[in-house]
């Protein structure tokens, strides 16, 4: 095998995979001995280390994945066919196998491109239908039959994509198009500072940091104990790239704003990797999610740490009286100086993380949680330096509708806009082509912006009305309208 | 400043966004001695704007003023010179994202046409990534390339002046993506195939009339294509607005202390559920959609190049 000139070309073990069949994607940790299901198959993901990324698999009896190679198509003679369905009675007879014959050639692992070919011959109706409803029946009947999986790299597409159709509910039903309007709109890219702000999982996190590259910093504000960041591990971004991400509590911006922070009292012990699990949607109904792989790990090396103790402290016990309590003593203090280290680095990081925000010049906001927004809005700006982009994500108009309202009266940003985006997927087919059936109903709203120097005021009067006085009066009426 | 680095203050030689309002901004090359004509006045650039931080406001001479802001390819999409049609944001958008673009990518595009695209992709792989991008058009091929140098970002790509279909990218095995705005897409896509990485890249055409996306899905199959995708976005833009609507009189009741209906006697009652500020209005905030909007860009078409 020769040696992959790029990292990240080939599977290994350990990786964030994701395995694609059509349109259904699903991500999963790559473990040796390890079984995994996927659209009603079980499988190990063993044979697969080692191959590119983009390699499509069949599943072979006893769960092993084997690499599929492209088999020709059947040539197309020009088959028998009918002209229109009149004489098609729908009556659920025509097809003479039964389930069992059909399970029976499948238990004799027959391969499902025959059972394909088995399941035509013995249809009464197959050559009555036109070609494009023959073309149908086959498509419908490979995509049960014949189980490709192609294991893809994991991406902000493929990512977004996933939990949109998997678990829109822990991205707050952000729609992957939305999400790509944010990137650009927010003109995210290598070198930035950004302050975001979302509970998406760590999906949005991870979509600014691919963008980003490892170039420039993030700054993550997190409500409660600590940033949920199940998502952002999925795209397997390499340890250096976390050297330039911070976050940030929300529950102390009050204070960094007012000038009063301090970093005596930190949050509760935050829960970086080990994700929060949130109210599950039934879609998931799986067992081995990325999110199951790894609170099984941690769990282990839970296991792992308390056997330890637990050896040492038989070895303690056989020694003698004071050599034990010494050595026990020792182990405490061990524990208490680890933690207090811990504590002093954090607060070190907290410190220094406030200290960027205190900068005020944040190249960008972004904004996308189940939170309402106008507050979140109001108090992040402050972090930004003018002439910066923002974008705020929400589920609901209603509440950007107030987010606008109250960012005019507050003044420092122009062009404000708010909008949603419209996807539409094509079915591309000779003499076939026509928009798909279904489409997305909503993928959210956008309210985006860019900021301004916010002039000094020397009066209590809000800035609009400094302007007011600023300007000759034959203008007011109309720069006002204008400059809005 | 620059289109993929964020800079503090306007300098000489910078390309600025002059806004002067909703929908109203135009680019400004500043220059020492410069001066650029308003509709507020005069803005000198020696003064008014060199020196002066980004997303500062400049009072003109007439008493207006404008904010000076940083240039980005978003910003610089909505006032580019127009040579042709231009790709808007919202694709620029999708396009980016669907084609995995980030920090180091190789980007193939063809055509340039007024550069819309090449700016955006630009700004995504910097600063170790580059754009090749084949325009057959010689004076919009030349104008492109002195738009790169005058925003300082020549160094992150070569334009070529050819015919894609003829002759290609100029490059081989060395595209992540490929990005097809062209007439007949479909006899580009052999040379798009070997433009891309041996071991795969993706792969987006963009075009108006559904015909050429027939026979450009035709040819992306035949040339082993996977993941053939088609799909189109649209901009929805809401204004917001606070409306009043009025409350209609259905009349009173005969009886003087009858309280049914929604009558503007109750105000009270009433005055909960809608802001109610005088007799016989309901107020409320409302995102109010544009009279019209944009219905139809193109089709977008994207796939993916693998070794299988």
């Amino acid at each position: 095998m020769e040696e992959s000139a790029k990292p990240g070309l080939r599977i290994r073990e350990g990786d964030c995979a994701v395995l694609k069949r059509d349109e259904v994607f699903k991500a999963v940790l790559v473990l040796r001995r390890r079984k995994v299901i996927f659209e009603k198959q079980w499988f190990y993901l063993d044979n697969a280390i080692g191959h590119i990324y983009g390699t499509t698999f069949e599943v072979s009896s006893g769960g092993s994945l084997q690499p599929k190679k492209k088999m020709e198509e059947t040539t197309t003679e020009t088959k028998e066919a009918g002209t229109d369905n009149r004489n098609i009675v729908d009556d659920g007879k025509s097809q003479k196998l039964t389930h069992d014959d059909i399970k029976a050639l499948k238990d004799k692992g027959i391969k499902g491109q025959e059972i394909v070919q088995q399941l035509i011959e013995n249809s009464t109706t197959f050559r009555g239908k036109t070609e494009f409803a023959q073309d149908k029946y086959i498509k419908k009947k490979k995509k049960k039959y014949e189980a490709v999986i192609t294991i893809v790299k994991p991406s902000t597409r493929i990512l977004s994509t996933m939990y949109y159709a998997r678990e829109p509910g822990k991205i707050n039903h952000l729609r992957y198009d939305t999400l790509a309007q944010m990137l650009t709109l927010g003109n995210i890219r290598a070198g930035n500072k950004m302050i975001v702000m979302e509970t998406c999982a760590g999906l949005v996190l991870g979509a600014i940091m691919e963008r980003m590259g490892g170039y420039g910093s993030v700054i993550q504000m997190y409500p409660g104990g600590g940033p949920v960041r199940a998502a952002t591990s999925c795209f397997g971004f390499p340890e250096s790239f976390f050297n330039t991400l911070y976050e940030f509590p929300l529950s102390k911006v009050d204070s960094l704003v007012s000038g009063t922070f301090s970093s005596e009292t930190l949050p509760s012990e935050p829960e970086y990797n080990v994700p929060v699990e949130e109210e599950s949607n039934g879609s998931v109904d799986e067992k081995q999610t990325l999110i199951q792989e790894t609170e099984e790990e941690s769990s282990t090396e839970a296991v792992m740490e308390s056997n330890e103790t637990e050896e040492q402290e038989t070895m303690d016990l056989a020694a003698e009286d004071t050599e034990y309590k010494e050595s026990k003593e020792k182990g405490n203090k061990e524990n208490i100086r680890e933690k207090q280290r811990k504590q002093q680095e954090r607060r070190r990081k907290l410190v220094e993380t406030a200290a960027l925000l205190e900068e005020k010049n944040a190249d960008g906001l972004i904004v996308a949680s189940r939170f309402h927004p106008t507050p979140l809005l109001l108090s992040l700006l402050e972090f930004v330096a003018p002439s910066r982009p923002f974008v705020v994500y929400c589920q609901y108009k209603e509440p950007l509708l107030e987010c606008y309202t109250k960012l005019r009266e507050k003044g420092g940003v122009i062009n404000l806009k708010l909008s949603e985006t419209w996807l539409r997927n094509y079915q591309v087919l000779p003499d076939r082509s026509h928009p798909k059936l279904m489409m997305s109903g909503g993928g959210g709203y956008l309210l985006s912006g860019i900021t301004v120097t916010v002039e000094k005021v020397q009066s209590d009067a809000s800035s609009l009305e400094a302007q007011k006085i600023e300007e000759p009066t034959s203008k007011k009426r109309k720069l006002q309208e204008l400059h809005c | 400043m620059s289109f993929v680095e964020y800079g503090d203050t306007i300098k000489d030689g910078d390309t600025a966004i002059v806004f002067l309002g909703h929908e109203s901004m135009f680019p400004v090359k500043v220059q020492h001695g410069s001066k650029t004509q308003t509709k507020y006045g005069v803005i000198r650039h020696s003064t008014d704007l060199i020196g002066k931080r980004y997303g500062s406001k400049v009072t003109c001479s007439k008493g207006g003023w404008v904010f000076i802001l940083h240039p980005t390819p978003e910003l610089w999409t909505m006032n580019l010179p127009h040579r042709t049609q231009i790709l808007y944001s919202t694709d620029i958008s999708l396009i980016t994202m669907m084609l995995e673009l980030k920090p180091g990518s190789i980007v193939c595009e063809s055509g340039t046409g007024s550069g819309s695209l090449s700016h955006a992709i630009i700004r995504t792989v910097a600063p170790t990534g580059h754009l090749y991008t084949v325009e057959f058009h010689q004076q919009r091929a030349e104008k492109a390339k002195e738009e790169f140098q005058e925003h300082k970002v020549e160094h992150l790509v070569t334009v070529k002046n050819q015919d894609v279909c003829k002759n290609g990218f100029g490059v081989s095995d060395v595209a992540d993506a490929v990005f097809l705005d062209i007439p007949s897409p479909w006899e580009a896509i052999g040379h798009a195939k070997s433009a891309l990485k041996i071991e795969g890249g993706r792969i987006c055409s963009f075009s108006p009339c559904i015909e050429q996306v027939q026979r450009t899905c035709l040819a992306m199959e035949e040339h082993g294509f996977t993941e053939i995708n088609t799909l189109e976005i649209l901009l929805r833009v809401y204004n917001v607005r606070t409306i009043s609507l009025q409350i209609p009189d259905l009349g009173k009741a005969a009886k003087d202390n009858s309280s049914t209906g929604f009558d503007s006697s109750n105000q009270s009652n009433q005055g909960s559920l809608y802001g109610i500020l005088q007799q016989g209005t309901a107020q409320f905030k409302s995102g109010v959609p544009l009279k019209e909007m944009v219905g139809h860009t193109g089709y977008l078409t994207f796939a993916t190049k693998s070794l299988f």
